[in-house]
């Protein structure tokens, strides 16, 4: 979680990720930031995050998020 | 027919009850359309003022097309506001534009009234419940109307920072639509899904196109192109079978791989504009959907959206470039070198326009419109204005137009010209970046590239390059970054990078 919270916040420094749990519904982030925490998240976890998983629901918070690292390394 | 209203209405007297607009909340068909456009002209109309801007600050839902020809109804202009845009930069745009009021919806009132705090403000759901359709003035402010009277204003960023607002007629945008219309073979039966914002050129593309034709025409919200899947998804459940989107929207649905996932059997027609189209992706998509027409759009604001545009009808390697093409029908393009003279075979120089699609010029600055609206200079018999576009084009073996670089990114470097554009192009065909900008240190001689994507070596990423440009070109300083910067309209920011540069 903490590796996590490192690489969103060198993408988005502006951003609470530890308080804000709508992240898409209240559009804090973009097309070009999901793209870039994607890859990002990618390489640090050595894992690959497929077009089927990148859905709102999992990218609303920093808890989505790594529910959805979890669920594919457990994988 | 003189006012794009004419067309509306013969487009809902023809089709009546089909839909027209939709979004998330709401869709109307023609007639609605045209009924409650009618109520907002009446409701802010006025026969003795005509001719002047009005401010429209709604996103981009059905309310806001509503409140676009509720406005012409009224025999004004009007300028779509970004919602989300800075309130400094709102300022800087209403400050040239001097608009008689602004118009809302419920959502945004709060807002507008911190930024339009001496204006009058209409709301779009007061003149929907209140007002009364006044034909008998609509007719007369309709009397008084000619097709060279601004229909909107549309600001731009300026290299400055301050945004130009460029003027467009209503006789540009029927000309600019009918060539779309006739081009596109758009029609009742076209549906598009529709990304672009209605403060951005290419809008006028889909959405008066749809006008022209009787198509119908969905807004796609805006959090689907954060996920692919979901975007594709919604071009099925709607049945959409044309788009024209940034070449962006387009890479994320490619990079991420979403066409392995969800077929596309109604798209027909995928159109782009707004930057270049990596071939990279381009290719992914032609691979999955190779019955479908693809097509590269270029133009600037200035010549309504587009000026000429290429047909994809053959096969181009990953580092290839996609041509421009030729000139629209009804527009003309001359290349114009720097002593004021034709461009022969082969050679480069600047792009000019001339035709019906150009603007009027750039509201409230007449210097910057001099800049760039000048005498035809080939033309020494009559008055005729062109438009320089500040882009350096040149025609290839096949007669198409090549795109080679904007004129402030042609440099002077070593001794030979350059084209930063050409080093970029280079670069993005290479595996592991995902996108790339080149810059000029003009100070110290560099050319800069930086870029996103998978961290590479700069000797494997510079023998990279090398295999496609000459060593000339090469970059002499790479710089990684995490994410790169865009601006307001979805394009690379480069002052961004500039400044990006003088931290190293």
């Amino acid at each position: 979680m903490e590796e996590l919270l490192e690489i969103l916040k060198e993408i988005k420094p502006d951003v609470n990720f530890e308080n804000n749990k709508n992240l898409i519904d209240d559009d804090i982030l973009d097309s070009f930031d999901i793209v870039t925490i994607v890859a990002a998240i990618d390489k640090e976890f050595d894992i690959q995050i497929t077009a089927k998983d990148i859905l709102p629901e999992n990218f609303n918070s920093v808890e989505a998020i790594y529910n959805l690292i979890q669920k594919i390394e457990e994988e | 027919m003189k006012n794009i209203l004419e067309y509306l209405e013969k487009t809902a007297e023809k089709y009546k009850d089909k839909l027209a607009f939709a979004d998330t909340n709401r869709e109307v068909s023609y007639s609605e359309l045209v009924n409650n456009s009618k109520k907002i002209g009446s409701y802010i109309g006025n026969e003795t003022i005509i001719n002047r801007p009005i401010a429209i600050f709604i996103d981009k839902t059905v309310n806001c097309l509503e409140a676009m020809f509720g406005t012409l109804y009224s025999g004004n202009f009007y300028t779509i506001i970004d919602t989300k845009s800075p309130k400094e930069r709102i300022n800087l745009i209403l400050n040239t534009l001097e608009p008689i009021f602004i118009i809302t919806d419920t959502r945004n009132l709060e807002k507008a009234k911190e930024i339009g705090i001496d204006k009058k403000i209409y709301v779009y759901e007061e003149m929907i419940e209140k007002s009364i359709i006044d034909n008998n003035k609509l007719e007369k402010i309709r009397n008084k109307m000619i097709d060279t009277n601004p229909m909107y204003i549309l600001f731009t960023s300026g290299s400055t920072g301050t945004p130009k607002g460029t003027v467009i007629s209503h006789k540009a945008v029927i000309s600019y639509a009918s060539w779309v219309v006739g081009t596109f073979d758009i029609n009742s039966n076209t549906i598009w899904g529709s990304q672009t914002p209605f403060y951005f050129s290419m809008s006028i593309t889909d959405v008066f196109s749809t006008i022209l034709s009787g198509a119908t025409f969905y807004i796609i919200p805006k959090m689907y192109f954060s996920f692919p899947v979901k975007l594709l998804e919604f071009i099925n459940e709607k049945k959409i079978n044309s788009i024209y989107w940034v070449p962006s929207a387009l890479c994320i649905v490619a990079n991420f791989k979403a066409l392995d996932e969800v077929e596309l059997p109604t798209l027909k027609k995928v159109l782009f504009a707004g930057e270049v189209m990596p071939v990279k992706q381009l290719n992914m998509w032609i691979n999955k959907l190779p019955n479908t027409m693809f097509a590269n759009l270029f133009g600037p604001t200035e010549t309504t959206d587009i000026c000429t545009y290429y047909i994809v009808d053959r096969k181009f390697k990953n580092d290839e470039s996609l041509p421009i093409g030729k000139s629209c029908n009804n527009c003309d393009v001359l290349i114009v070198k720097d002593d004021g003279t034709e461009a022969g075979n082969g050679e480069s120089g600047e792009l000019c326009v001339r035709g019906s699609f150009l603007a009027n010029g750039y509201y409230n600055n007449p210097e910057k419109t001099k800049s760039v609206f000048v005498q035809n200079p080939i033309n020494k018999c009559y008055p005729e204005t062109i438009y320089k576009t500040g882009d350096i084009v040149k025609y290839n073996e096949y007669n198409e137009l090549i795109y080679l670089s904007r004129k402030d990114f042609q440099i002077k470097h070593m001794g030979y010209r350059i084209e930063l554009g050409e080093i970029e192009n280079a670069t993005n065909g290479i595996d592991g970046i995902i996108i790339c900008a080149c810059i000029y240190d003009t100070e110290n001689s560099k050319i800069i590239l930086f870029y996103q994507g998978e961290e590479l070596t700069e000797e494997n990423l510079l023998s990279a390059v090398k295999e496609k440009v000459p060593t000339y070109m090469c970059p002499n300083k790479i710089i990684k970054l995490p994410k790169m910067p865009y601006n307001a309209n979805g394009k690379i920011d480069r002052v961004k990078l500039k400044n990006i540069l003088k931290g190293e």
